[in-house]
């Protein structure tokens, strides 16, 4: 008696749970519950070497409490323009390329065998991370920043091909209309029909994507294709953490520099 | 947008003289950048071995076709691996991330130095590629899935953090304050009134992270942090390259895979 007056005087209230079939809900716990187990049963800890892994790891922060700039400087230096020189070789290649794959992956303008070639060439570009990449070109044209270049100017045509013929699909007909209708050609239907509505995107893609090909540009030196990515695998191999805490701290350095600077483009044209 | 007059009739033009001038400037500069950029990468790059890049892209894809199927027995192993990584990974990043995330958003931080602190975790996760935390923490606990887990963690925490912080500076602010004025303590604010309007849009982050952790746990095994990029290393290395082609299939597979799941889950979430 007692408690049901006590639950009549204060109501629990529960928040409603987000799936409503309680099957579902306790199916998918339960699902999720083993996976886990699942999946942490095949991860193969060797303790030994994780306890041994302590003292490097006190190494590695001490390295990067007092990063060491000066004793490998020479090839940081190298490194780092090499990766410079490439992001915007790469972007100003990568970017011109995209645009012709763009116009053939939107439906709107292109005929079905043009759009169908283009959205595969996206999809394997875009399936495979620029470091799968990279160990092509370095087998096609050797080692050097030529199949860095290269590389980042694949995985841009994925990138911007993809999200800019997103956008041309998804822009305003009747200006396209209206220009077919005063007999506008092939090539005037673009430049004063989809141009102008894609511009600002398209700008504000293409500096988002540079920012990403130098990011990119610091790890496929990792197999030769150039840039920072060398040094640091080096360094890493060397067990030198004070020059390794230095190229991070530059790519972050560089990094942000780079993102504040795309930051204020993109807010300026949009 | 100017209009001259030129032997009696209107002529529209885009800019004026003024404007022309200093975009063909704006131009020219960029071609000095994008010139000076080559001809350093040119000086860097070996022609000689670039010449026959035809040569030797002809017999990579000779060597790949055909692919040997039979090795595909042997990579089902790797495969589950690899998705572990990047689920996982996944997941520890949404542990880590969420009170960073608090600690992140002008609303809901205890105080601007903490904010600091949270944006310094934010920007170093985010510069660091994965595959550079994978070789560091390879060379500190060892090779194995561990290294990758925790290496896709700590790239996804800056990520998952700095989109979550900013679905909490968006929220509705009139909840929070109805909540606050019927005397709701700090915590109980954040249970009822910040996590139910941010808890959509926080799913939807964690699953299009999944899905590019997915991308980049296909690699992170070819510095030897577990996964199928172990296999793609060891058989690079030997030149076995009818079998690197079944495992471009198999990451093809996978990453068109992960994108569906994730596209159609997060369709059915919001």
């Amino acid at each position: 008696m007692s408690a049901v007056a006590a639950a009549r005087v204060r109501p629990l209230w529960r928040p409603k749970p987000m799936i409503r079939n309680p099957l579902l809900r306790y199916g998918l716990l339960f699902g999720g519950a083993a996976y886990l187990y699942f999946a942490i049963s095949t991860i193969e800890v060797n303790w030994n070497r994780l306890i041994l892994g302590m003292d490097r790891a006190q190494v590695l922060f001490a390295g990067f409490a007092r990063p060491d700039f000066v004793s490998r400087w020479q090839p940081i230096q190298i490194g780092i323009l090499e990766s410079v020189a490439m992001t915007v070789v790469a972007g100003a290649l990568g970017i011109a390329l995209a645009i012709p794959f763009a116009f053939g992956a939107a439906r709107n303008i292109a005929p079905l065998p043009v759009y169908l070639f283009c959205r595969a060439f996206i999809a394997v570009s875009r399936s495979f991370q620029e470091i799968v990449i990279a160990i092509f070109f370095v087998v096609m044209v050797g080692f050097g920043p030529l199949a860095g270049v290269l590389t980042l100017a694949f995985g841009t045509i994925g990138f911007m091909g993809k999200l800019l013929s997103e956008d041309i699909e998804d822009i305003e007909p009747t200006q396209l209309e209206a220009i077919r209708a005063t007999g506008g050609s092939w090539f005037q239907q673009m430049g004063y029909g989809v141009v102008p509505q894609i511009m600002p995107r398209f700008i504000g893609l293409s500096v988002y994507r540079i920012d990403i090909n130098f990011r990119e540009s610091s790890v496929i030196g990792i197999v030769g294709a150039g840039g920072i990515g060398g040094a640091l695998n080096t360094s890493i191999a060397r067990y030198e953490f004070g020059t390794t805490a230095a190229i991070i701290l530059l790519i972050v350095a560089l990094v942000y520099a780079g993102e504040y600077a795309s930051g204020v483009i993109r807010k300026r044209v949009q | 947008m100017p209009v001259t007059v030129k032997d009696g009739i209107p002529v529209w033009r885009k800019r004026d003289r003024r404007q022309t001038l200093r975009t063909y400037f704006g131009y020219l500069i960029g071609a000095v950048v994008f010139l000076i950029a080559w001809r350093f990468i040119s000086g860097q790059t070996l022609w000689y071995f670039v010449w026959d890049a035809p040569a030797q892209a002809a017999d990579l894809i000779d060597r790949m076709f055909p692919p040997r199927w039979s090795y595909a027995e042997r990579l089902w192993r790797a495969l589950w691996d690899t998705i572990n990584i990047a689920t996982l990974g996944t997941l520890i990043a949404i542990v880590i991330s969420v009170p960073v995330a608090f600690m992140a958003a002008r609303n809901t931080t205890p105080h601007p130095i903490v904010r600091q602190i949270a944006m310094i975790i934010i920007v170093f996760s985010r510069s660091v590629n994965s595959i550079i935390w994978a070789m560091l923490l390879v060379s500190v606990i060892g090779p194995g899935i561990l290294a990758g887990v925790i290496a896709i963690a700590l790239r996804s925490v800056g990520f998952c953090t700095k989109l979550l912080y900013e679905a909490i500076e968006e929220v509705n602010p009139r909840p929070i304050e109805a909540l606050s004025s019927a005397g709701a303590s700090g915590g109980q604010v954040i249970t009822y009134g910040i996590t139910p309007q941010v808890l959509p849009a926080f799913a939807g982050i964690i699953l299009y992270r999944w899905d590019i952790n997915i991308r980049s746990s296909t690699v992170v095994g070819l510095v030897g942090a577990g996964g199928i990029g172990l296999q793609l290393n060891a058989s690079i290395n030997s030149l076995q390259w009818s079998q690197v082609s079944v495992i471009f299939v198999m990451i093809i597979v996978l990453v068109i895979g992960a994108e569906w799941v994730s596209a159609k889950v997060r369709g059915a979430i919001q």
